[in-house]
């Protein structure tokens, strides 16, 4: 559904990262880590098609995110960025509807088809109660989940997010994981940047680490978060508890 | 988590508020607010109207016939073309306004933060420096400021930065900035005696010398430039997004911001081409549009735009009545504008 092959990333006067090779097939997660500055977002925007592979291609569904037109590109890949301070208060309605706009012409607003995908898509999160509230007056952790609500509406079926739990409190961590894990149960792929090894190994098939811009390790999650290889990523000490299934946590020693 | 189980008192009020009917509601109270405004400003003036010579000179000018009147004339020939020019910069000073503010992102900037008012006000001084009648005056401050907009765009293409609307803005204040100072030069050399007081008054705007052929010349591109707007308006919310955001959403973002910004400009120039450089409009007005119609540019639009021809007629009207002389509009507009927008941004609810 989602591949990279080959792929060196970066900006035209600057590469960040390269030697990234995956390929997900229809309802697998991805989780990618790395510390600051080792090039997750960079490789999500490349992923995306809003910066253009420096070698190596993306491809979704077997095509080239580069040889798509940007409508064309939204209806198979949808994005849920890195929390951001909306700069106007518009209603979580019209915040959602938005996500339609690949599927609607320059001139054209929404229509039915349209209101009734974004009531689909608050109605699968179970926030269809915030539809009239303005996005400025919700909590971060409300807020995340509208911008997936937006992502649904948008009917593609990768999505990408940009660290979904950062910021939120432990509550709405916990929901915004347990709604991923949905979607990837529906078939969704799901690529996401995190910094918690821990909800990599629970909540994604696989994992990519990334060390200044290279792959550390690209593996099923216990293989790749080993304690070790968690050491060399983030430079601190760590210990690797087994909780229970999936679960682990993971503590600084 | 509780989400599902929110109380929203404040969704079941606000939801009857934001749907078409309530849209056409507003705009009906606005039109109805706006022909009351201009019922005073026909009759009022140097020469007042009463309503029976408003009414009697209406009938006449559509249905002909009636001894030539002097009050007809002071209708026909200099009330009615002032309050249509006066309608017409500020319906293009609020839409733009408003598309400017979502484009940035920021409720803070005006019509002019590219620099079309700077442009504008350049070609105008050097017309005026030139020997230019009136005409040649308006259409070179037009052409200018249409120019200087090219300018920024064109240098802010050139420069490579990741936030390119704030590059814009930033070259903006630079362009802007440049056209100042050689406004300040030409009018330092500039004869002290005609031309400096022509430039002097210019650049203070005004609509005193309204007419129709004025009219004429800048409705229609006004009415382009807002067609356009009304055309992509829904769109242009994604403007109001980052852009990475607005891309995968899947708006072709370069284009449709650079449509915009042709759009905006083209109704912005042609305003401060036939009534000089109006300040405070595009900012304040289309806040309060905001606050009455939320942020979805498609319910913005009309309402900044009516709201544009209110404040715009409304404050033209108190320019040439309160005192002797014409007030120029652009003072009156700072001396309101200011103090509405401190208690505007005080609320900052939008």
């Amino acid at each position: 559904m989602l591949a990279a092959r080959e792929l060196a990333f970066g900006f035209p006067s600057r590469e960040v990262g390269r030697g990234v090779d995956f390929a997900l097939a229809r309802g697998e997660t991805l989780a990618i880590l790395g510390a600051n500055g080792a090039g997750k977002t960079t490789l999500l925007r490349t992923l995306l098609g809003l910066l253009a592979p420096r070698a190596g291609r993306v491809d979704v569904d077997g095509v080239s995110v580069a040889s798509l037109s940007d409508t064309e590109r939204a209806k198979r890949i949808a994005y849920v960025p890195q929390q951001d301070v909306p700069a106007y208060a518009f209603t979580v309605d019209e915040s959602v509807a938005m996500g339609r706009a690949a599927h609607l012409g320059v001139f054209a607003r929404p229509g039915d088809a349209d209101r009734e995908a974004v009531r689909e898509a608050l109605g699968r999160l179970d926030i269809a109660a915030l539809a009239a509230r303005r996005v400025t007056e919700l909590s971060g952790g409300e807020r995340q989940l509208v911008m997936i609500a937006r992502a649904l509406a948008q009917r593609a079926p990768v999505l990408i997010l940009d660290e979904p739990t950062a910021n939120l409190d432990f509550g709405h961590r916990a929901r915004v994981l347990a709604e991923l894990d949905r979607l990837r149960n529906a078939g969704m792929t799901i690529v996401f940047a995190t910094h918690e090894p821990e909800h990599a190994l629970a909540h994604a098939d696989r994992a990519l680490l990334l060390a200044d811009g290279r792959p550390l390790a690209l593996d099923a999650p216990d293989l790749a978060l080993t304690a070790a290889n968690i050491e060399r990523l983030y430079a601190t000490r760590v210990r690797l508890v087994h909780v229970e299934g999936r679960r682990y946590a993971c503590v600084p020693e | 988590m509780k989400s599902s189980s929110f109380p929203t008192p404040a969704a079941t009020a606000d939801a009857p508020s934001r749907d078409a009917r309530s849209l056409a509601a507003l705009v009906g109270f606005g039109f109805a607010l706006f022909v009351v405004v201009a019922l005073v400003a026909i009759a009022s003036g140097q020469y007042p109207l009463t309503p029976a010579q408003v009414a009697r000179g209406l009938w006449h000018g559509v249905a002909g016939g009636g001894a030539p009147a002097l009050a007809d004339e002071v209708l026909w020939q200099i009330r009615l073309p002032r309050i249509a020019l006066a309608s017409l910069v500020g319906v293009a000073l609020g839409a733009a306004g408003a598309a400017f503010q979502h484009l940035f992102r920021n409720p803070l900037v005006a019509p002019d933060t590219l620099g079309v008012s700077s442009g504008a006000a350049l070609g105008a001084v050097l017309a005026i420096f030139a020997g230019a009648g009136a005409f040649t005056t308006g259409v070179t401050a037009f052409a200018a400021g249409i120019a200087a907009v090219l300018l920024v765009t064109l240098l802010a293409a050139r420069i490579r930065a990741h936030d390119r609307t704030l590059t814009l803005v930033l070259i903006g204040v630079v362009v802007a900035s440049l056209c100042g100072a050689a406004i300040s030069l030409v009018k330092f050399v500039a004869d002290p005696y005609n031309q400096l007081p022509a430039i002097t008054f210019w650049l203070m705007g005004s609509l005193a010398a309204a007419s129709w052929p004025q009219v004429a010349s800048v409705a229609p591109v006004i009415v382009v430039g807002l067609a356009v707007l009304a055309a992509l308006s829904w769109r242009v919310n994604l403007l109001a997004l980052p852009e990475d955001e607005a891309r995968a959403l899947g708006a072709n973002v370069a284009r449709l911001r650079a449509t915009v910004i042709g759009a905006a400009t083209l109704a912005t120039a042609a305003s401060v081409a036939v009534c000089g450089i109006v300040g405070w409009v595009g900012l304040v007005v289309p806040h309060m549009a905001r606050l009455v119609a939320g942020p979805d540019f498609s319910r913005l639009l009309p309402v900044a735009a009516l709201f544009g021809a209110i404040f715009m007629l409304a404050i033209d009207t108190l320019a040439r009545t309160v005192t002797p002389i014409d007030l120029p509009p652009g003072v009156l507009t700072a001396f309101v504008g200011t103090p509405l927008f401190l208690v505007l941004l005080a609320r900052r609810s939008t």
